[in-house]
């Protein structure tokens, strides 16, 4: 299966080396490595006390099975050459653009690491501003601002408007302390 | 009850005051987020979901039909006036429609979509009101063998036989049907795969995932990509269409709807492919002169067919969804997940027990297409300038939406943290051509195929052939076999010479 055992074949398949199979593969083992975490998973369903014509394995086997037997084929597609270096869209499409994806990552992870102890306005501020960046704003304080509104006027809208419980973090605290209402 | 008395019965309701309300507010927000570059009717749904919290069961899917038939209306524009396709029923639209754009055509070609949108819903709703309690008969007849085959064949033809490769879309549908895995199992109360998480023991939401392939990881996938510069937003100009546009529109418009309608209602749903033949069928019987615009300066046609179809389509969507509970679309399936938050579920016996409820639904689909050619031509000025949003703040602002959908709901970290990891998987789906909305389906329907799957086999004993011997699932399983290795069994036998 591997390149090297047989070389001729794989290069048959694809006439010039091609670099781009390599992402291809990672996809085609990652698939096959879900497959195996289903295959985990339904091992350990602990087997039901209760008399069931199937019981609650068998659909999680069979999925997981399917997943593996996909990931395969789509490991072996790969090795045959891959699919995405014929997409069209991928052909046309501008190089890797690191600094933007890693300012969205960022972003995420700020709202995450944020949400918990300060409150949903200031993690999803955070994000919004590095989102904002990663997509080549470069107004910091204008974003900024906008966010806090934004983000101030989206809460108060799912917790009065719509009577969704989030937490009041610091920001949601102080305007509703300007507002003059107790806290809770 | 018959088609008529329904209709009359759901008038009365949809006509009231406050439900012209909501099918109005509905067709406003509809519209308004379809509009924006990149989302399509089941994100803006998914989006909008939270109102159910506070909103009463009728109210609220008189919403969700107004933006339903809205984000329609929104994403054609956006693919006229931006050349940005929302979702995959509007690629043709974009293809001719940016064209007419760009030679200072965008006024006519808005306005053939939006009536075509018109003349297709019209036809699409007449075909939901009256198929819709035909197909109730025959559904009230089929056992969970049958219900089971059935899904099978959804499962095959919304991944097999649409997009690009059989062996990604079925990937991705068993991604779907994984996560639909997630939670507690309903026969036995056993947990699955939660990897011993408590939080997962509820399961996943069907919405989180979507919230998370179409807007965590489609903003993800545009960064990635990001190479600066705003896309251009072509004026809108006059909206008139000619004498000779209209005779240009008219025919495309009912044969796109005649077209799209029944592949809707066939569980092969999705609005690719009415959309593609639409635009391949208009192309051949334009005229030469029309033909000559194809491609370069953008024909009229190639507009009003597609638009026509992919409306038809998705109102066709609407008949299996309710009739049989089975979602074929991303957006059907998300909508289905709205019902079983209000704690009803789809299928036959929905027309019996909600009769009501059904038919204000239906009629408010009326009451939404006739607001919409109402009030989007003069306010395409306004959806114009929404386009305007520039890039940054827009994707930054559709994200705070998606994370406060999510935290609002739960509360929880680990959700956001679910939302973020599906949404990094979504940029890579997008990266490899992998479809989407075989997740979103597969998810809510696997759930439902394998308690199928498991009544039929209690019914039978435990005996496996009752999904053979029962004439009614085997012919649907047969046909389900027949999509998937059909077309390679074809090709097979083209490329075999002699």
């Amino acid at each position: 299966m591997s390149a090297p055992g047989s070389p001729g074949r794989v290069l048959q398949a694809a006439p010039a080396p091609r670099p781009a199979i390599l992402p291809d593969l990672w996809v085609g083992l990652f698939v096959i490595a879900l497959g195996g975490l289903a295959l985990w998973q339904a091992a350990t369903i602990p087997t039901s006390p209760i008399y069931a014509q199937v019981g609650p394995k068998a659909v999680p086997f069979a999925i997981a099975a399917g997943l593996l037997l996909l990931g395969a084929g789509l490991t072996y597609a790969a090795l045959r050459g891959g699919w995405s270096h014929t997409l069209e869209e991928m052909a046309e499409a501008p190089p890797t653009n690191w600094r933007a994806i890693t300012l969205m990552l960022a972003g995420l992870l700020a709202n995450l690491v944020l949400i918990g102890p300060c409150g949903f306005s200031i993690a999803a501020s955070a994000q919004f501003v590095l989102v904002a960046a990663a997509f080549g704003s470069r107004h910091l304080l204008r974003d900024l601002g906008l966010a806090v509104v934004l983000t101030l006027l989206v809460w108060f809208g799912f917790v009065e408007g719509l009577g969704v419980n989030i937490g009041a973090g610091y920001l949601e605290n102080l305007v509703l302390m300007a507002l003059g209402q107790e806290i809770n | 009850m018959d088609p008529i008395s329904g209709l009359a019965l759901g008038f009365g309701h949809a006509l009231s005051l406050a439900n012209l309300g909501w099918a109005l507010l509905g067709c406003f927000l509809g519209t308004a987020v379809g509009v924006l570059p990149g989302i399509g009717p089941a994100l803006t749904i998914a989006l909008l979901l939270p109102i159910t919290f506070q909103v009463e069961a009728t109210g609220a899917f008189i919403l969700f039909c107004g933006v339903f038939y809205g984000a329609m209306y929104g994403g054609s524009t956006t693919s006229i006036l931006l050349n940005t396709p929302g979702e995959s029923g509007s690629i043709i639209t974009a293809l001719e429609g940016a064209k007419m754009a760009r030679h200072g055509r965008a006024g006519p070609a808005l306005a053939t979509a939006a009536i075509g949108s018109f003349v297709a819903g019209t036809i699409g709703t007449l075909g939901i009101s009256f198929l819709g309690p035909v197909v109730v008969e025959l559904a009230l007849k089929l056992g969970p063998a049958e219900y089971f085959a059935l899904m099978v064949l959804c499962f095959v033809t919304v991944s097999a036989v649409l997009g690009g490769s059989p062996l990604r879309g079925l990937t991705s549908l068993f991604f779907g049907l994984l996560l639909g895995l997630i939670g507690i199992d309903l026969q036995t109360g056993q947990p699955r795969m939660t990897l011993g998480v408590p939080e997962l023991l509820d399961g996943v939401n069907v919405v989180l995932v979507a919230v998370a392939l179409f807007a965590v990881g489609e903003t993800l996938h545009l960064a990635w990509r990001h190479a600066g510069g705003e896309p251009e937003v072509r004026p809108v100009g006059r909206l008139m269409m000619s004498r000779a546009d209209w005779k240009r529109s008219i025919f495309p418009w009912l044969r796109g709807s005649l077209l799209g309608f029944p592949f809707g209602v066939m569980p092969a749903g999705g609005t690719e492919m009415p959309t593609m033949l639409s635009y391949y069928a208009e192309k051949k019987l334009a005229p030469p002169e029309a033909q000559q615009e194809f491609g370069t300066t953008g024909a009229i046609e190639g507009v009003a067919g597609p638009e026509a179809a992919n409306n038809a389509a998705a109102a066709g969507v609407l008949v299996p969804m309710l009739t049989l509970g089975l979602p074929t679309s991303a957006t059907a399936a998300i909508m289905l997940s709205a019902f079983q938050s209000y704690g009803i579920n789809p299928g036959p016996l929905l027309f019996e027990q909600q009769g009501a409820l059904v038919w204000t639904l239906i009629a408010s689909l009326y009451v939404a297409n006739v607001m919409l050619v109402v009030l989007n031509l003069p306010l395409v000025g306004l959806w114009a300038r929404i386009l305007k949003i520039p890039q940054p703040q827009l994707y930054a602002g559709i994200l705070v939406f998606a994370t406060i959908g999510t935290y609002g709901i739960s509360n929880s970290v680990t959700d956001l943290v679910l939302l973020y990891v599906i949404g990094i998987i979504g940029m890579f789906m997008r990266r490899f051509d992998f479809p989407t909305a075989p997740v979103v389906i597969g998810m809510i329907l696997g759930p439902m195929a394998e308690q199928a799957m498991r009544q039929a086999l209690t019914i039978s004993q435990g005996d496996w052939l009752t999904f053979v011997t029962r004439p009614g699932s085997l012919a649907i399983l047969l046909l389900a076999v027949a999509a998937l290795l059909g077309p390679r069994v074809y090709a097979a036998m083209r490329r075999a010479p002699g």
